[in-house]
């Protein structure tokens, strides 16, 4: 690491640096770009995470987190601004596609213009939506949400330059062509898996371009935050992908044990492991089920479930719950496993295999399967990066990106298991991938369900938890792809800033480019096997 | 189900009482019956689900709970097939007016389902900037089923609950479905803004 720092220093002789779990580098805004560039070529830092805007009462700022997909560290840099009036950093959606949407995230949030940026609307509240919701200083009651009056809508986007004179101007932009033909899909739409809309161009049959519309489901989860004490965050990730609310729990738990300092029981890491497991499972067999259920093969659901409430009801004896468990917290889980724990595991785990052989004998050999699926929605790896496709979705395209493998966390480093990547990169892939992570999610369990330790399964935990004073931030692997959290914390009881890194927001800005050039009766095939999940991607 | 295994039998007992305080006549209301016992025992849900609550209406439908033993199981993804539409999920302000629209296009009789804490008062997001608290405030509603999720079990109580009040109703004259909706928009202002933009 001090290599890097050296050669960055000797290169950005203004940048400073800020030492923390990952290095954070403090850049001017006019070499923000250049930054950019030089760690994405020259120190091969090719993946953008995230973009985190932050508000710090006397400044708002944005923190860019790039990891190296080949060497598998992170690095961060910082870009701050006093302007409260007209903010506007430089973009770089030229040198990363997924850019585009978190910088739109961030003007949505913090008001911040980036320049540049070829598409500068809102992205989850109206047009006409007063404020910027998670600065400081916006007044919660300041907007009308009751209003049944339909939105207003613009074909247009901004697009923001820094002219000769320094002054920032507009350009006005149309989303679709003057001849373009639009066809509108959801929000409530059967084959959207949640309300999301599709604003889509079509040629004939063929698709243009689509203008993926989000926000029908956005809950402001990170606003809601910064006003709760870090126990009553974590029942938000349950609500978010709400099939991997084990995984993000432990996510978040991670994250804030770090910065506390808590040591985890060893046998709640295992436990912990064995849900998430479970988790995936179970959340991929819902994916089989209705997607099949969009092609039409509506039997597959009945079958997958099957298997889905087995997972359920182990679930429900140990956690209470049939989804939302809330069953990690912070230094451990809340309560031992149900005696039956083992037992009802193992039954499971016998009837794997067979449902496994049955999904694959009753759709993936199927012709109809191989045609609507074979081919379609071809992405790449260098693709897959550059909108930061992680998951299944990624990894069938080529980019090994499990985080269990590439940052183990608890216990992932001492278990066996494969990291399912594929080639092909199309929808079947997609598909297969996922019955493949499957059974190595069973094999991870088969290894650990024996070797629970004895032991407590929380540790002592203040009542009043309070973090010190820093930042922090902890990738995990969700059901569909890596999951961050950022927190940054001013010494209190309840964070600065807590951001969400989900992995849907990327898999349902993917959507526009490759679908593209394919029929639209293939949106819904192709969309769907990168199974995003609605509230996840709006939080 | 028998009769003393629902809890809130007064609220139905009252409701009885009070649609037959100017009497019934024989013929309509033997008609009334019949009418309503083929709707109440074949009520079709609208497909809208939002966030997570959704999911268990998912399950509701598959092989372990099956809604299909009651009647229930064609849920249509268009408003104007179904009779009933489950309120599965969070309402934000974006969806306010998509979802009032959906209401709208629902043809009479019609009823709503407010299903989990967020469509009863805004669940754990009461506090957002983004979240109506409770659908009350946007549609007339029927049925309130509490949880969060609430599980499959509690779902298939509360469209019980509804056959119950369907059962009840009077379907020629009496009290209707318009008369209750003027009530309703006399005591929201929100929703007498959009019947006056809906009608021009
Ligand atoms: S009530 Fe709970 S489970 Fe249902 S949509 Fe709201 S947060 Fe999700």
């Amino acid at each position: 690491m001090a290599t890097i720092k050296e050669d960055i220093a000797a290169r950005f002789p203004k940048a400073t640096f800020d030492e923390a779990d990952v290095l954070l580098i403090n850049i001017p805004d006019d070499q923000l770009h250049e930054l950019a560039r030089s760690l994405r070529d020259d120190f091969g830092y090719d993946f953008l995470i995230t973009i985190v805007g932050v508000d710090r009462k006397d400044s708002l700022g944005a923190i860019y987190f790039l990891s190296s997909t080949t060497q598998h560290t992170e690095i961060s840099f910082q870009v701050t601004t006093t302007d409260r009036e007209h903010p506007a950093f430089e973009s770089i959606a030229d040198l990363w596609s997924i850019a585009t949407i978190y910088e739109r995230e961030i003007f949505d949030f913090y008001g911040i213009i980036f320049l540049n940026n070829p598409d500068m609307r809102r992205l989850f509240l109206n047009i006409d939506w007063k404020g910027y919701p998670l600065r400081k200083d916006y007044d919660m009651e300041s907007n009308n949400i009751l209003s049944t009056e339909s939105e207003r809508q613009s074909d247009f986007t901004n697009v923001y330059t820094r002219g000769a004179d320094g002054k920032i101007e507009v350009a006005e932009k149309a989303v679709f062509k003057p001849n373009d033909f639009v066809v509108n899909i959801g929000p409530q739409h059967p084959a959207t898996h949640g309300v999301l809309r599709f604003r889509t161009a079509v040629d004939g049959e063929m698709i243009t371009k689509i203008d993926v519309y989000m926000g029908y489901i956005h809950r402001g989860i990170e606003k809601l935050c910064e006003s709760l004490g870090y126990p009553q965050t974590l029942h938000y990730t349950d609500r978010m992908d709400y099939f991997s609310a084990h995984n993000y729990h432990h996510g978040l738990c991670l994250c804030i044990e770090r910065a506390a300092g808590i040591e985890v029981p060893r046998r709640a890491q295992v436990i912990r492991v064995i849900m998430d497991e479970l988790s995936r499972i179970a959340s991929h067999c819902l994916f089989f089920g209705t997607y099949c259920m969009d092609l039409g093969a509506t039997t597959m659901l009945f079958y997958t479930l099957r298997v889905r409430e087995q997972i359920l009801d182990i679930m429900t004896k140990t956690c209470g719950a049939r989804m939302t468990f809330n069953y990690d917290c912070i230094g451990g889980v809340m309560a031992d496993v149900d005696p039956d724990f083992v037992k009802d595991v193992k039954a499971l785990l016998a009837t794997l295999p067979a449902n496994l052989k049955e999904y694959n004998k009753l759709f993936v050999g199927n012709v109809i399967a191989e045609g609507r699926l074979e081919n379609m929605g071809n992405m790449s790896r260098e693709h897959a990066i550059q909108w930061g496709v992680t998951g299944p979705s990624g990894r069938a395209s080529g980019w090994s990106c499990d985080v269990r493998k590439t940052h183990p966390y608890a216990v992932y480093n001492e278990v066996q298991f494969d990291e399912i990547v594929m080639q092909e990169g199309d929808s079947m892939a997609r598909f297969k991938a996922r019955i493949l992570e499957i059974e190595q999610s069973a094999r991870i369990i088969e290894q650990l369900i024996d070797n629970i330790p004895e032991g407590e399964v929380l540790a002592k935990v203040p009542k009043v938890l309070k973090l010190p004073v820093g930042h922090w931030f902890q990738l995990v692997e969700g059901c569909r792809g890596l999951f961050g959290v950022y927190i940054e914390s001013d010494g209190g009881t309840s964070p600065v800033r807590m951001k969400f890194v989900t992995p849907s927001l990327n898999l349902a800005a993917v959507v526009d480019s490759i679908t593209t050039g394919n029929k639209i009766a293939d949106l819904i095939t192709i969309a769907g096997s990168l199974d995003y999940i609605v509230p996840d991607m709006d939080r | 189900m028998p009769y003393e295994a629902f809890k809130d039998n007064e609220y139905i007992e009252n409701l009885v009482q009070e649609l037959q305080a100017s009497g019934t006549n024989v013929l309509v209301g033997s008609l009334d019956k019949l009418i309503n016992w083929g709707r109440s025992n074949s009520l079709w849900p609208l497909t809208f689900a939002t966030s997570c609550c959704g999911i268990e209406f998912v399950s509701l439908g598959a092989a372990r709970f099956d809604m299909a033993r009651f009647g229930w199981e064609v849920a249509r993804s268009s408003p104007r097939q179904a009779d009933f539409m489950m309120v599965a999920g969070t309402i934000v302000g974006r969806m306010v007016p998509v979802f009032r629209r959906l209401y709208d296009q629902l043809a009479e009789p019609k009823y709503v389902i407010a299903c989990g804490g967020c469509a009863i008062s805004g669940g754990p997001f009461k506090r957002s900037y983004h979240v109506a608290k409770g659908i009350e405030d946007i549609v007339p509603v029927d049925v309130f089923v509490p949880g969060c999720p609430p599980c499959p079990e509690a779902m298939i109580y509360g469209i019980m609950q509804l056959s119950r009040k369907v059962k009840v109703e009077r379907f020629f004259g009496g009290v209707n479905r318009q008369e209750k909706e003027q009530d309703f928009v006399k005591e929201h202002p929100v929703a007498a803004e959009a019947e006056k933009i809906i009608n021009g």
